[in-house]
């Protein structure tokens, strides 16, 4: 399940789809679970009568949720050190999501917290059009 | 400083999963997870930004007894539909806003100490970071605002420290974040 350093090379990809054709309820099911209920991700009235939108988005939350779900399926489960990300264009309701995170560096971990080595990726994730939707980068334990 | 408690439960963990499509039943089936390296069911890496449910002052809930800003029987709860309003001011101010609501998300930061699991009573500590503004091409002036909120488990020690950087902008944007 756990990555081995031996198995990583600086450059190596790993992707996936994580959302395909994202509905308007998927993000309404985003709301109940996350508890943010923003008109503008779950009210197509509000969303294009008051707030001047063509309709409901996607919480950026959920963008970095569905990101996630490729990035703990390729480090292993409890491995993330850090994952940050930077909305860079919004999602709607239609939109397939790839996510791939790319292998930077793999280096020594502080010897405290983090035993052993430490993968960096850097992560992208792209719509249906390639436009980029979200970038960031994250931090994993690796096995020796 | 605002401090709140957040007690984490496996079903809500569960319906997390569920919403951002994670189907790795370490999120919901304990005898999977027993298998495990965690050694049992963990919250998927984002999931403390549930923590809003038990934020008692956040304004993105509907709450009982209080008007809405979503629609109902008019496009919004508590301001007057564009258009109908005497001046528009308003709704003009609103749609100015970006997101309407707090403004949009720009940037989310996790740092891990532990992972996050059922039973786990976090006290969160929020507090604001940096400020600094920016000139959009299409959006006018941005300005970014910094937040950093640390979840803390019930002996104190550090499980997640975030950091969200949240934007505003002077016009309504369809494809810059």
């Amino acid at each position: 399940m756990a990555l081995t350093k031996s198995e990583l090379s600086v450059g190596q990809t790993h992707s996936a789809v994580v959302v395909d054709n994202l509905s308007r309820t998927q993000i309404v099911q985003y709301a109940g679970a996350s508890g943010d209920y923003n008109p503008v991700h779950t009210d197509e009235v509000f969303a294009t009568k008051v707030a001047g939108y063509p309709t409901v988005f996607a919480h950026g939350m959920l963008t970095m949720g569905l990101t996630g779900t490729m990035l703990t399926n390729f480090v292993g489960d409890g491995r993330l050190l850090d994952y940050g990300v930077r909305f860079t264009s919004q999602v709607w309701p239609g939109d397939t999501l790839t996510a791939t995170a790319t292998v930077v560096a793999v280096e020594e971990g502080d010897g405290e917290q983090e035993e052993g080595p430490v993968v960096i990726l850097a992560l992208s994730t792209t719509n249906q059009e390639g436009r980029e939707v979200l970038s960031g980068e994250a931090r994993a334990r690796v096995d020796a | 400083m605002a401090e709140a408690r957040f007690s984490v439960e496996a079903s809500h963990i569960m319906m997390f999963a569920r919403a951002v499509g994670d189907a790795n039943p370490i999120y919901c089936d304990e005898a999977h997870a027993r298998e495990t390296e965690p050694g049992g069911i963990i919250a998927p890496p984002t999931f403390v930004q549930a923590s809003a449910q038990f934020q008692p002052d956040y304004r993105l809930r509907p709450k009982i007894g209080e008007p809405w800003f979503g629609s109902g029987a008019t496009p919004s709860g508590t301001l007057m539909p564009p258009g109908d309003a005497p001046d528009d001011t308003d709704a003009k101010q609103e749609k100015k806003s970006g997101a309407a609501a707090g403004g949009l998300h720009a940037e989310q930061h996790f740092h891990y100490h532990r992972s996050v699991r059922p039973g786990d009573v976090l006290t969160m500590t929020t507090r604001p970071g940096k400020t600094w503004e920016k000139q959009g091409k299409r959006a006018g002036k941005l300005v970014f605002s910094e937040t950093i909120t640390e979840y803390r488990d019930s002996t104190g020690e550090l499980v997640v420290t975030a950091r969200g950087v949240g934007v505003r902008t002077e016009r309504v944007i369809e494809q810059e974040g």
